[in-house]
């Protein structure tokens, strides 16, 4: 296992970072966080066209950059911590390596060169109304229907669902439960019967949907009823890069907090010389610093293939959640009164804590995860 | 190093040793061998006791010496940092007088530098010594000290100047520990264990020749000492010793002066919370079933491993010669919130059991053992707080609280209150 960046990665993530310093500044958050989309293609488009960002991890031959997952988390950190306002997790993310995962050679081709390229946004959606993470909380029927398939049922918590080109959905065989009969479909985001509702979520910067399926026509991705491994091996994917997206936030709050603190004069010297507040950044630094060390490791484990991915995916996930969450909850009481305010920003990675928090499952889901997958 | 160079190094000393190490040999006639032939600290000066070889090259000694299972020298205890701070601060009498026995392992050192009033602000020592017809007298107590019982000497941080702030009226010297005016005394510890020592001083003497540096600059020479402690804190003592199954005279003589020193740091394990004890306790009483309890187990995993994981950043970052990032100050403020959360773990494990002790307590008593030895993680060598100021200073940048010693003479400094 590897342990350090090399200086190619390094100066990628430079590079990132300067981009989303000057493309995805507070302002521009809170502007693209009140529309309904949520994000500009104009943006979008100039991502991948300077930087082929979506195409990172998708290999060469599907009109990918052929990286593997540790350059997609420098991306997800980067994003993170400019709380970019785009629909990245969902596209690239989850629905791209759903389809890597589970599509056939032609879908793939098919698939993947439009995501790549960035024009086509599509999105995973999985999880229904009742919130399990897993498959067992697969409600969703498609049946049989002429040569290909109909869906009937919602999708609810679906990221950019509103807005997605093209929708991978987890649905089953009528009668099946658990991991049985479990099949992956695509949908166009237009499809007749499909309703689709934006759904009113606290963190405005990562939009949800909730997808409505009547008789919808649907393709099947990959195998059928054989969609549970390709899928569990997708969420710890996108659970190990969700880890990565969070501690790059994490420390972008780690960084006000102790900026602001050394700004702030009170009692006739700096705040940051009361040691109630040094404490208390020091402990943010070493949740910080726990919290990247797990997902640069479940990043590695995902690159690598690691037979012990799933575990380390649960691991990251519940140990990145914790600190991101705690982090924000520290930043808002080291800045007192304006941390509550609107206008101050440390709200916005506040609400992005706390939806990640709970995305792809929360952190005592994870744990218990972890404890089966350690066979404890 | 060339590779000719090290060629040649490896040559000579197998030579050597080939020619001179005998297992049965006396520990000490053998290591007074080594440092008249400079063989035993090849890194050494040449005119003391050492070869004036690199780093490097002195690794192709060591790694000699143990491809030829042979004995090197003392090196248990505080006696590196002693010979360290020597050669940094100490005179030429000083070397010549205390080096050799150092490492023939004639002589155990120990460290007189915490006081019962000074503990995180080691520079507030208040132990005495006065300067009466050419000697200095000694007199105060000092806390902490391990292998006081055994001790030849001692380096000793005392207080020399009243009237100047407290960084400067200190100074640093050796004390003979065998005389009249010096008592040890065992400190038991919570957990029945009585690893440290106090040392009582009443009118001890100095010989004027044995202040170590200038006189009021004991505190930048204990810096020294420390910061050689903690360089030889992260090679770590494990590596000490010979595996236990050789057989020869000075094999023996080497073990015993280990366990000797181990001794006090049996309990150390148990300090660390044994984390690799609860997967087993769990499942050994059914309590991997409880799902609180399996999610306390993950925490403590969690923190574990990921503690193992910053460590192993700080260590790669550093091979691939970059910067050193805030992943290398952490380590000991985890390692208390690790032992902490093993403790947790261990008492939820064995519930009732947690309340017993010795040969009742489960593990025969190893159990018990953590969960009253634990608390000295977050104390020992820097307070979690110490070390939260240190991490907001010197990682975060943050001002240091303001303090009411620094610029005043000692003797108006508040000391502890006392009712």
């Amino acid at each position: 296992m590897k342990f350090c960046f090399t200086d190619e990665q390094e100066q990628f993530r430079t590079v990132l970072r300067r981009f989303f310093v000057e493309k995805s500044p507070a302002t521009e958050v809170r502007r693209l966080m009140a529309t309904d989309t949520g994000w500009e293609r104009a943006t979008w488009k100039q991502l991948n066209k300077e930087l082929g960002l979506s195409a990172v991890h998708i290999p060469e031959t599907y009109g990918g950059q052929g990286f593997g997952f540790v350059e997609l988390g420098i991306v997800l950190e980067e994003m993170g911590r400019a709380l970019l306002c785009a629909p990245y997790f969902s596209s690239v993310v989850l629905a791209a390596t759903a389809i890597l995962n589970a599509g056939t050679e032609q879908q793939k081709q098919a698939r993947l060169p439009g995501i790549a390229a960035g024009d086509t946004i599509a999105t995973l959606a999985f999880t229904e109304d009742n919130g399990a993470w897993d498959s067992a909380g697969i409600e969703m029927v498609a049946t049989p229907a002429g040569g290909g398939y109909r869906l009937d049922g919602v999708k609810s918590f679906v990221l950019d669902g509103h807005t997605a080109d093209l929708i991978v959905v987890l649905a089953r065989q009528p009668g099946s439960s658990g991991d049985d009969g479990l099949s992956l479909f695509t949908v166009a985001g237009d499809a007749p019967g499909l309703a689709r509702q934006l759904l009113k979520t606290a963190d405005m910067t990562r939009k949800q949907g909730r997808l409505k399926f009547q008789s919808v026509q649907a393709e099947l991705l990959g195998e059928a009823g054989g969609a549970a491994a390709p899928f569990a091996r997708t969420l710890d994917q996108a659970a190990a890069c969700l880890a990565n997206e969070m501690v790059g936030g994490a420390e972008k709050l780690r960084e006000s907090a102790v900026d602001y603190a050394k700004m702030r004069v009170q009692f006739g010297r700096s705040i940051a010389s009361f040691q109630a507040i040094k404490h208390k950044c020091a402990d943010m630094l070493v949740d910080v610093e726990l919290a990247k060390s797990a997902a640069y490791y479940a990043a590695e484990a995902a690159a690598a293939n690691d037979p012990d991915l799933p575990a380390i995916a649960s691991l990251a996930k519940a140990c990145t959640a914790d600190a991101y969450m705690q982090t924000a909850i520290h930043t808002i009481q080291i800045h007192g009164g304006i941390g509550f305010t609107w206008d101050n920003d440390s709200h916005l990675w506040f609400k992005r804590a706390k939806s990640s928090e709970v995305l792809l499952g929360g952190p005592h889901y994870h744990r218990e995860l972890l404890m089966r997958r350690w066979n404890v | 190093m060339s590779e000719a160079d090290e060629v040649s190094i490896r040559a000579e000393a197998r030579a050597w040793l080939e020619a001179n190490w005998n297992p049965d040999v006396d520990l000490v006639e053998w290591r007074k061998k080594l440092a008249d032939t400079g063989w035993g600290v090849p890194t050494w000066p040449k005119e003391w006791y050492g070869r004036g070889l690199s780093a490097v090259q002195g690794a192709v000694v060591e790694a000699e010496f143990r491809r030829i299972g042979a004995v090197g020298v003392a090196k248990t205890g505080i006696r590196m940092l002693a010979a360290a701070t020597l050669f940094d601060h100490g005179s030429q009498l000083h070397k010549r007088k205390f080096l050799h026995r150092i490492l023939t392992g004639e002589d155990i050192w120990c460290q007189l530098f915490s006081e019962p009033g000074s503990g995180s602000d080691m520079a507030a020592a208040s132990t005495r010594a006065d300067l009466k017809d050419g000697k200095w007298i000694v007199n105060g107590q000092k806390l902490w000290t391990t292998s006081a019982q055994h001790a030849q000497y001692g380096l000793l941080l005392a207080r020399t100047d009243w009237n100047v702030p407290k960084h400067r009226g200190l100074s640093y010297f050796i004390i003979d520990m065998k005389q009249p005016g010096i008592t040890v005394q065992a400190l038991a510890q919570m957990n029945h264990h009585a690893s440290f020592n106090q040392v009582f001083f009443t009118d001890a003497v100095i010989e004027p020749e044995f202040l170590v540096g200038k006189l009021g600059e004991g505190w930048k020479v204990a810096t020294t000492t420390l910061m050689h402690e903690r360089r030889s804190a992260a090679d770590g003592i494990s590596s000490w010793g010979q595996e236990s199954g050789r057989v020869g005279r000075a094999y023996d003589q080497e073990r015993a002066e280990i366990a000797t020193v181990m001794e006090p740091y049996k309990w150390y394990p148990q300090r660390a919370g044994r984390v690799d004890l609860v997967v087993e306790r769990a499942q050994a009483t059914g309590k991997n079933t409880d799902p609180v309890v399996r999610q306390e187990i993950a925490k403590l995993l969690t923190l574990h491993r990921t503690g193992q994981w910053i460590s192993s950043r700080a260590r790669a970052a550093q091979q691939m010669g970059r910067t050193p990032g805030p992943e290398g100050s952490l380590g000991k403020l985890v390692a208390s919130h690790v032992a902490r959360a093993a403790a947790n773990v261990h008492t939820l494990i064995s519930g009732a059991d947690a309340m017993l002790t010795g040969e009742d307590s489960p593990l025969n008593g190893v159990i018990a053992e953590i969960l009253v030895s634990t608390p000295a993680t977050s104390i020992a060598g820097g307070t979690d707080e110490i070390q939260r100021n240190i991490i907001a200073e010197r990682v975060l940048g943050m001002p240091k609280e303001p303090g009411l010693d620094a610029d005043r003479p000692f003797k108006d400094v508040p000391r502890n209150i006392v009712s």
